[in-house]
């Protein structure tokens, strides 16, 4: 089954070779990129049942021993993001070939997009730090061209401080990853393990800072996200959903492989608590300050990610359990609601709350698309964000962090609070009076294939809700594996 | 560890720092240039000394370690193809302004815009207050 991992790469990365071939054959390229995709689900979907009990599968590329080769290592964590990731793709996919605003006639746009995919699996699959830095780079050079895609001023502007603010993380990561080879004489994560037992303790702690200050940018947390309500929204919609579902929560993945495996605490860590707790707050402040839809949301991406780092903080099994279960509702809510956003400003030409209004009687199944993905972000019952931030508080509660706990209940409200601001800006009421000078918005209808796409994803998180018993299940075995090590390292090195 | 090199990686890492925080995009994207030049020859130092080459046969006591050198040539590799990206970027973005400056924050504006209005609006008042009162006395 170990086979099973290099195509994982592979194959969206051929996929991309073909399609840059087909670059004059637009709808053999929107072929390509649809079965190229559904064979990375279906592959997935294969690796999630072989790990299903919890075991850890693993691939030597070459034959090298763990030391000096490649390695690729799949534990539960990894192919339940990898099924998610590539469901994801799939959906923005079709989302884009049905909109007509997406550029995805644009040159390059299928093939790069392929590149994004081979470069998110790579992440979720390295089994060294190096290569994780690899597969962080194609992943990261797929989004800048993503991002800049058509060239306007807007894109190149944000585009550029999206570049520079990855590019010095990337240069942060190589070092850091030159001092612990110089410390530790490895970088392959299973041998750091053990290697990073052995040497100076505030050594250890330093490197350790060093790469969650690394990932905390590529995750977006406080107070290093600046950069992500900034160039998100200026990028094509159906762009920003697979940036917002995928780009920032291959960093929470890297934070939480690096902190269980190679920088493990007993009980919750402290620094962490914090930067949860004032990511969460300060993110979802900013989003209430806003009133573009996009910026909104962009906004709630920071706010959320504080709840997946509550999750690794508390460092528990049930904590790191709810930590896997958040990301997995919150990749999906994210997308759908950049999706529908997209679908709006589609139909409108803006996604201005000052601007819209009334959508609730022109379209109303856009209204239920939006309404139901937004309920499960702010967590209310039965929907899936509900499950999610019910399993953090548990945790939290169950280890006597009631601050964090609290911290994260107020922020809920406060997320109902800004979904409430675009639901009556954008679909209650009549439209708003056009500011003088304006034109009244006007209305057409999205693509099919947009719709179709969105409520795919509307209905995949519902069943999350029902499927919340053997999601939460597998999810205690990611923990598991998270926290005990050994098995990972076991696989990893073969021993 | 090599003097010189250590020397030669600090300089790298404190111009490069530097040029990141200048407003020109230029020099920006010199600055990630230099950054990562610094970052390449920190894995190449942290192989350890210089050996004979690692050819099969050898004794391993007294060859290079080659594992950073393969990192070092990646690396190389990656930052070169992303500078040539930024700098394909920076030209767009002088093509479009005619202007290599970094522009200012839109968000950051309206704050700096909405305290001044508080400011002078608080001013107003007080100026008012102190009208009244002399007027009253």
């Amino acid at each position: 089954m170990g086979d099973l991992l290099p195509l994982l790469i592979g194959v969206p990365l051929v996929g991309a070779a073909v399609s840059l071939l087909l670059n004059d054959h637009a709808r053999a390229q929107r072929a390509l990129g649809g079965v190229v995709l559904s064979t990375q689900l279906a592959l997935s979907v294969a690796l999630l049942v072989a790990v299903w009990d919890g075991s850890t599968l693993t691939a030597r590329l070459g034959g090298w021993e763990p030391s000096i080769g490649i390695v690729l290592a799949a534990d539960p964590l990894a192919a339940m993001l990898l099924v998610v990731a590539a469901l994801m793709l799939v959906a923005v996919l079709v989302y884009a070939i049905g909109s007509p605003r997406t550029n995805d006639t644009a040159p390059y746009f299928h093939p790069v997009y392929l590149t994004l995919a081979a470069g998110v699996s790579a992440s979720f699959l390295a089994g060294d730090l190096f290569n994780l830095f690899v597969a962080f780079e194609i992943m990261l050079v797929s989004s800048y061209v993503l991002i800049t895609l058509g060239g306007s001023r807007d894109q190149v502007r944000h585009g550029m401080t999206y570049v520079v603010i990855s590019l010095l993380a990337s240069t942060l990561f190589v070092t850091a990853i030159g001092l612990l080879y110089a410390a530790t004489g490895t970088v392959n994560m299973a041998l750091l393990a053990e290697a990073l037992q052995g040497i100076d303790p505030a050594l250890r702690t330093a490197l350790g800072l060093l790469l969650l200050v690394v990932f905390g940018i590529k995750a977006a947390i406080f107070p290093l996200f600046q950069w992500l309500p900034d160039s998100y929204p200026t990028a094509p919609s159906p762009v920003t959903a697979v940036f917002a579902g995928l780009l920032t929560k291959v960093g929470v993945y890297a934070i939480m492989r690096t902190q269980t495996l190679l920088f493990p605490t007993d009980g919750a860590s402290t620094v962490l608590l914090w930067i949860a707790g004032l990511t969460m707050v300060v993110g979802v402040l900013g989003a209430i300050a806003q009133n573009d839809v996009k910026r909104i949301l962009s906004f709630h991406i920071v706010s959320q990610i504080g709840y997946m780092i509550m999750g690794v903080a508390l460092f528990s099994f049930a904590g790191i359990a709810g930590a896997v279960l958040y990301i997995i509702h919150h990749i999906i809510v994210k997308t759908t609601l950049f999706l529908v956003a997209g679908i709006v400003e589609t139909s409108t030409g803006t996604a201005q709350l000052r601007r819209l209004g009334g959508m609730l009687h022109r379209a109303p199944l856009y209204a239920v698309l939006f309404l139901l993905p937004a309920l499960s972000l702010a967590g209310i019952p039965p929907f899936s964000g509900f499950v999610a931030k019910l399993s953090l508080v548990q945790a939290g509660l169950a280890i006597g962090q009631g601050g964090i706990v609290a911290v994260s209940l107020a922020v809920s409200l406060l997320t109902l609070f800004s979904m409430t601001k675009i639901w009556n800006g954008v679909f209650w009421g009549a439209p708003d009076e056009p500011p003088a000078g304006e034109e009244a918005v006007g209305f057409v209808p999205a693509g099919r294939g947009m719709v179709v796409s969105t409520g795919v994803l509307v209905v995949a998180s519902l069943a999350f809700t029902l499927a919340a018993g053997p999601l939460f299940a597998v999810s205690e075995r990611a923990a598991t594996v998270l926290l005990e090590r050994t098995p990972y390292i076991e696989a990893v090195l073969g021993t | 560890m090599n003097l010189v090199l250590a020397l030669t990686i600090g300089v790298l890492y404190a111009c490069g720092v530097w040029l990141l925080l200048q407003r020109s995009l230029s020099r920006i994207v010199i600055g990630l240039a230099m950054l990562g030049h610094g970052a390449n020859l920190l894995l190449l130092a942290a192989g350890g000394p210089a050996g004979t080459p690692p050819i099969a046969g050898s004794d391993p006591a007294t060859t290079a370690d080659p594992l950073p050198q393969a990192l070092a040539l990646t690396a190389i590799v990656i930052t070169f193809g992303v500078s040539a990206f930024l700098l394909a970027l920076a030209y767009r973005s002088w093509l479009q302004r005619r202007d290599d400056e970094v522009e200012d924050d839109v968000e950051a504006n309206r704050i700096a815009a909405a305290l001044r209005a508080l400011d002078a609006d608080r001013e107003a008042r007080e100026a008012r207050a102190v009208a009244e009162q002399e007027g009253g006395a």
